[in-house]
Order: C-alpha cells, then sequence, then structure tokens
C-alpha cells in the first residue's frame, strides 16, 4: 500500500449539551489510499457522520471538542486555520449529502451553485464557470445540460438532483470525496445508477472516496475497504471480502442477518439485532455492543461488561474488537450463518 | 409576473368594492342621523329635510351606493357644489370640501411618518436581530432577544406620551412632533416634526423585527443548504448573506409589508398621540362627525394600503423564492 492520502489517527468528538458531554466518536483511526474507495457501515448515531464532518472541519467549534490526527496529504485539517480549510473544503475534498432538495439551495439555479464552487476556487469568469457547469452536468449524465443549467433544484427529479450534487462536489476534481448516505433517499434503479456513475468517475479522476452507508448491500458494490463502527468506535475493518465474507464482530454477524439474502432459503426469517443503538450521553460500559451481544455470555469473567475491547490489528489492517477468541468466532459464526429453515 | 399582477389587481378591486359596500351599509345599521348633525341647533323639520336632500341621503341605500359608485368611476354632480371630476369621492359632509383632496392633502404627513419609521425599525431590528443569531446563546443575543421582550410589551400612547414630556418638554432632547408643510418644502421642519414619532413607533416595532430575524435566521443557518455552501468552500460570511440570510428574508418582508400597509392606512393612535393630522386624524373627524364620504374615503385608503402592500409582498415574495415562482 502507498503512502496514504488519508489518514485518520484516534480521532475522538465530542460534543457538550446541556445534558452532559456526547462521545460521538471515541478513538478512530483509518487511512484511506488514493483512488479507493472506504466503506463505513453503521446504525444511525454510530459517529459515521460526524467523522466526515470533523473531516471536512464543518462541525460546531464552539460545542464540540476534536482530538486526534487528520492528515490529509500530509497536513492536519486539525490544526488547520479556517481559511486554509476554506481553500481545501470544495477543491481537494468535497462532500456529497443524503437528501440532494434539502442540501442545494432553493434560491440559486443548479449552474450557479455549481459554478460557485468552480469560481471560488479557480477565479473563473461568470462565463467560464457557466459553461464548466454545462460541462460537469454532461459528464454526470444530465439529459440537454445546456437548458437545465438555468434550472432550480426543485424543478429536478430525485436522482438528478443527487446527479447535479455529485457534479457540484467534482467541479473542481477533488481528490477526497465524502459521499455521506448518497444513495439512501433514492430509489433502487437510481441508486444503482449513481453508484455507477460514482465508480466511473472515480476511475476516471482517481478520486479516493470516502462512502457512508447503513446498506451493507451499497458497501459490497463500491467499497475496497470496509470498517464497521458501532457506538463510536471501530469494531471491525478489512478489506470488502473479509468483513462480508467471514466476519469476525458479532455485531457484523447481526447486519449480514438482518439482510434478506437472494440465494438463501427463502423461508430463513431476517434475524435483526435485538435492542437499540446505545446511547453516547451515557454510553455502556466495556463493550459497547454488549447489551445487545447474544455472545457477550459465552466470554469467561463477564469480560464485556467490565472492559472495552481493543481493536487487534492484523497484517493487512484487518481488524476486529471483540473479546471472543479466534476459535469461538470461527465456531458461532458458523452456526450463525447456517440457515435454520423454520 | 404579469399574469399575476393583472390577477392580483383585479382582486384588489374586487376587495375595495365590497369593503366600500359593507362600510355604506354598517354606516346606515347605526341609529345616528348624519342630516341632524349638519343641520345645527336651530334645525326645524323643513331645514332637515332640506339637509337631508342637499347630502344625497334620502334615496333609498342601493341607490345611494349606485351614485357613489358611479362618481368613483365616471364623476358626479352635485347641486350647489358644482362637477366633481372622477375619481369622485364626494363631498364632505361637514364643511363640504372634496374628499379625494382631503385624503391627498392629509397622505403625505401618514407616508412620512409610516416610511420614516419602517427605515428606523428595519435598520435596527434586522440589525440587532442578525447579530443576535450569529451570536446565539451568548450575552448580546440575550440582551437582544430579552430588550426586545420588553419593546414588543410597549404600548405607543403611553411611551409617546411620556417620551414627549421629557424628552422634548423637559430635557429639550429633541423636537415636539408638528405637521409641517412636508418634505419638498422644508425638509428640515419635515425631519424635525417628525424624528421623535419615528423614534418612538420603531422602538415598538423594532422588538419584533429583532425577534423574527433571529428565529428565521437560526432556523435557515440550521439548513442542510447552509451546510453544503460551506462544504464548498464558501466563506461564512458570503454563506451567511447569500444563503441563510436569503431564506430569512421571505417571512420578513411579508410582515414588514403588512406593517407598512397598515401604517399608511393611518395610524390613529399614534397621529393622535403626537398630534399629527394624517389619515389617521382624519378617520377620527370622519367618524365623529357621521361624514359618510369622507369615512369611505378613509376607510378606502386603509383598505388599498393593505391590499397594495399584500401584493408587492407577494411579489417581492416570488423575486426572493423561484419556488412560489411557478406555483
Amino acid at each position: 500500500m502507498n503512502t496514504p492520502f488519508l489518514s485518520v489517527r484516534d480521532l475522538r468528538v465530542a460534543f457538550s449539551t446541556e445534558d452532559g458531554v456526547v462521545r460521538a466518536v471515541d478513538g478512530l483511526s483509518f487511512d484511506l489510499a488514493q483512488g479507493s474507495t472506504l466503506g463505513i457501515v453503521g446504525e444511525s448515531g454510530s459517529g459515521k457522520s460526524v467523522t466526515s464532518m470533523a473531516i471536512l472541519g464543518l462541525h460546531d467549534r464552539e460545542h464540540t471538542d476534536v482530538d486526534g490526527e487528520i492528515l490529509l496529504d500530509g497536513k492536519d485539517l486539525l490544526t488547520a486555520t479556517e481559511r486554509e480549510l476554506e481553500r481545501l473544503r470544495g477543491n481537494t475534498m468535497s462532500m456529497i449529502f443524503q437528501d440532494a432538495l434539502a442540501s442545494l439551495s432553493p434560491f440559486h439555479t443548479v449552474g450557479r451553485q455549481i459554478g460557485e464552487t468552480y469560481r471560488k476556487h479557480t477565479g473563473a469568469s461568470r462565463h467560464e464557470a457557466r459553461a464548466r457547469s454545462v460541462e460537469m452536468l454532461r459528464r454526470v449524465g444530465i439529459p440537454q445540460p445546456d437548458l437545465r443549467v438555468d434550472d432550480y433544484p426543485h424543478q429536478f427529479s430525485g436522482g438528478m438532483r443527487q446527479r447535479a450534487m455529485i457534479a457540484m462536489a467534482l467541479v473542481c476534481d477533488p481528490q477526497l470525496l465524502i459521499a455521506d448516505e448518497p444513495t439512501t433517499a433514492l430509489d433502487v434503479t437510481v441508486q444503482a445508477q449513481i453508484m455507477d456513475l460514482l465508480k466511473d468517475l472515480q476511475q476516471e479522476f482517481g478520486t479516493a472516496i470516502v462512502f457512508i452507508t447503513h446498506d451493507l448491500g451499497v458497501i459490497a458494490n463500491i467499497a475496497d475497504d470496509v470498517l464497521v463502527m458501532y457506538g463510536g468506535r471501530c469494531v471491525e475493518r478489512g478489506t470488502r471480502n473479509q468483513v462480508l465474507r467471514t466476519p469476525q464482530h458479532p455485531y457484523t454477524w447481526g447486519l449480514l442477518g438482518s439482510m434478506p439474502s437472494l440465494d438463501g432459503p427463502v423461508d430463513v426469517p431476517l434475524s435483526p439485532i435485538p435492542g437499540l443503538p446505545p446511547s453516547l450521553l451515557n454510553p455502556p460500559s466495556g463493550c459497547r455492543f454488549h447489551p445487545r451481544c447474544a455472545f457477550a455470555e459465552k466470554v469467561h469473567g463477564g469480560l464485556c461488561a467490565t472492559d472495552s475491547p481493543p481493536l487487534e490489528i492484523n497484517g493487512g489492517g484487518r481488524g476486529t474488537a471483540c473479546h471472543l477468541t479466534a476459535e469461538q468466532r470461527r465456531d458461532f459464526f458458523v452456526d450463525y450463518a447456517t440457515p435454520q429453515p423454520n | 409576473m404579469f399574469r399575476f399582477l393583472v390577477r392580483r389587481t383585479l382582486g384588489a378591486l374586487l376587495i375595495l368594492l365590497i369593503i366600500s359596500a359593507l362600510t355604506f351599509v354598517l354606516f346606515y345599521v347605526a341609529p345616528r342621523d348624519p342630516a341632524r348633525a349638519a343641520c345645527g341647533k336651530l334645525c326645524t323639520p323643513q331645514t332637515l329635510a332640506l339637509v337631508r336632500h342637499n347630502l344625497g341621503i334620502s334615496d333609498p341605500l342601493p341607490v345611494q351606493y349606485w351614485h357613489w359608485l358611479v362618481g368613483v368611476f365616471a364623476g358626479r354632480d352635485y347641486t350647489g357644489l358644482g362637477h366633481c371630476p372622477a375619481p369622485c369621492l364626494g363631498y364632505s359632509f361637514t364643511n363640504h370640501e372634496p374628499v379625494l383632496g382631503l385624503i391627498t392633502d392629509r397622505f403625505p404627513t401618514t407616508l412620512s411618518l409610516s416610511i420614516g419609521s419602517a427605515v428606523v425599525f428595519v435598520v435596527f431590528g434586522v440589525g440587532t436581530g442578525m447579530i443576535a443569531a450569529v451570536k446565539q446563546g451568548k450575552a448580546l443575543d440575550k440582551i437582544a432577544s430579552s430588550a426586545s421582550l420588553v419593546g414588543s410589551s410597549l404600548q405607543i400612547y403611553i411611551v409617546g406620551v411620556v417620551a414627549m414630556y421629557y424628552l422634548s418638554d423637559e430635557w429639550h432632547l429633541l423636537p415636539r412632533p408638528q405637521d409641517s408643510a412636508g418634505f419638498t418644502q422644508d425638509p428640515s421642519a419635515w425631519f424635525k416634526g417628525l424624528l421623535l414619532p419615528w423614534l418612538v413607533l420603531a422602538l415598538i416595532f423594532t422588538a419584533n423585527y429583532t425577534r423574527m430575524t433571529r428565529s428565521q435566521l437560526v432556523e435557515t443557518l440550521s439548513e442542510d443548504y447552509v451546510r453544503t455552501a460551506r462544504a464548498k468552500g464558501l466563506s461564512r460570511r458570503t454563506v451567511f448573506f447569500r444563503f441563510a440570510w436569503r431564506g430569512a428574508m421571505g417571512p420578513i418582508v411579508t410582515i414588514l409589508g403588512l406593517d407598512i400597509g397598515y401604517l399608511l392606512g393611518g395610524a390613529i393612535i399614534t397621529e393622535e398621540t403626537f398630534g399629527l393630522h394624517g389619515i389617521g386624524a382624519l378617520s377620527i373627524k370622519a367618524v365623529r362627525d357621521n361624514d359618510l364620504p369622507l369615512l369611505l374615503g378613509v376607510v378606502l385608503t386603509a383598505a388599498a394600503a393593505i391590499v397594495v402592500a399584500n401584493i408587492v409582498v407577494d411579489a417581492v415574495y416570488a423575486l426572493i423564492d423561484p419556488r412560489i415562482r411557478l406555483a
């Protein structure tokens, strides 16, 4: 692996709220190489989006404590000034959001919003920016881009809005793209088109992508590496095949078990993870997953409730944070993954 | 936009028509005889009948209304007073002056009072609201928010009188309010005569604009598109004015339009408090004197001000928000 383009080290993000301190991200580390895709998976409130906001420096600085290190091409973003960050945002690193209708300004034309980013970072004229907007709209597959460039977001369909958002994010050829649930609000066919578009554009520009989602199907489609988050921590990571084929953490088993399988027997019921995501205001002691974990009692000495399992990384960045022994995991996973027809 | 304006103007005319008819009816429901007032102290039944005929109030109600309407659109002849060209609002029962002339005479005072105070309260209200929104939760925000609460509970007939007593009479800081010949005649007298009413009106209205601006901005600042704009690398200032403020403007413009419309229709209590002679003072006179033509005139002026303000607000709103344009 060449030197990572984005390197996050021991990231900790805490908000002070009226009720206390919320540790939304608690010691997260990962690397991302140029041109590759990291999928971050987790439930709502697992710290996925907070991580992306911290990378862009868009968290509310007054109520948020951010610790650790975020290196973008060797530059620490957490010590960068606001001006330096403004120069990077939209230019070297950019972001696409989940709800394209709410995330695009209703008051400005699509073309103006795309061109605005371009003008800010290249100093292009209004005319050049418009030409660039048309070109970007064409590239993301908007029909008749020279006409649609003057439309407002509410005149676009859902899929077209997300394409326009991608055009806006890529207008300055960024080297890092953070996609926060970009396909969640779209129907499945459009979802597939957007994924294909992102993959094509990534090939063309060599962009590194952080792809945040709760959808393992989407991860299987796009990610090179996968990081599973739970309660603000990484519980498991590895390549796509490692995490999806031979998952090591009971939480990942649970995520996979909650998904219908197309090639398995149809009468196997889904097995959702019982319980609710943990409160980050007052997180469970020890392993944050233990109150919902079916295997916690199998761990000797009730360790799960008292000690937080470290993320053990072995070769190639594969890692799991669980007290179960490797042997136990192998046995339990075989039991867990074997379909039990009813 | 053109079709929108035509449609709204027709609607406005209909509203004014209905209001004039209602005023007519209500006037006659009141059990007072305007002829008796006009007739004076030494009134015989004969003179009363004559006065009644001269005032044109011996005809049945619909006929009277019809005559009045025709007068508005085509002009009207009055026995003894001569021809009144369209748009004719008739002659005052009490002093036989043309109503239109009375209104156009008084309107500049009301216009100056309204627009002048609007400039002051918009500048201060929106300004403090913006500061409060940016400094959310800090001391400045708390001061602005509580001050605006106090401000909105003030009443002009108390603040106005107190302000006149102390600021003008006792401490001689501001000149006493008075009517002037108008901005074009003597700008300095105009300004001095209206300064105190402007400030007092603004004191009361500012509060509302502070609160509204603050809450609107707090809301739009947390919108997703504001976050997106920041993620594009735009500076805080650009994002604030180009995105958040743009979104906050609509509701503020709406309330501003209605407030100005209301003030233009005659700030009755304000004018009475400061002894200014605008449309508000004229309406009091019309009611006191049972003067139907004058009453109709001021009621229609007030209604027209509000209706026009509404049309302007809708047009401006469409300029601000493209989503309204196509609907």
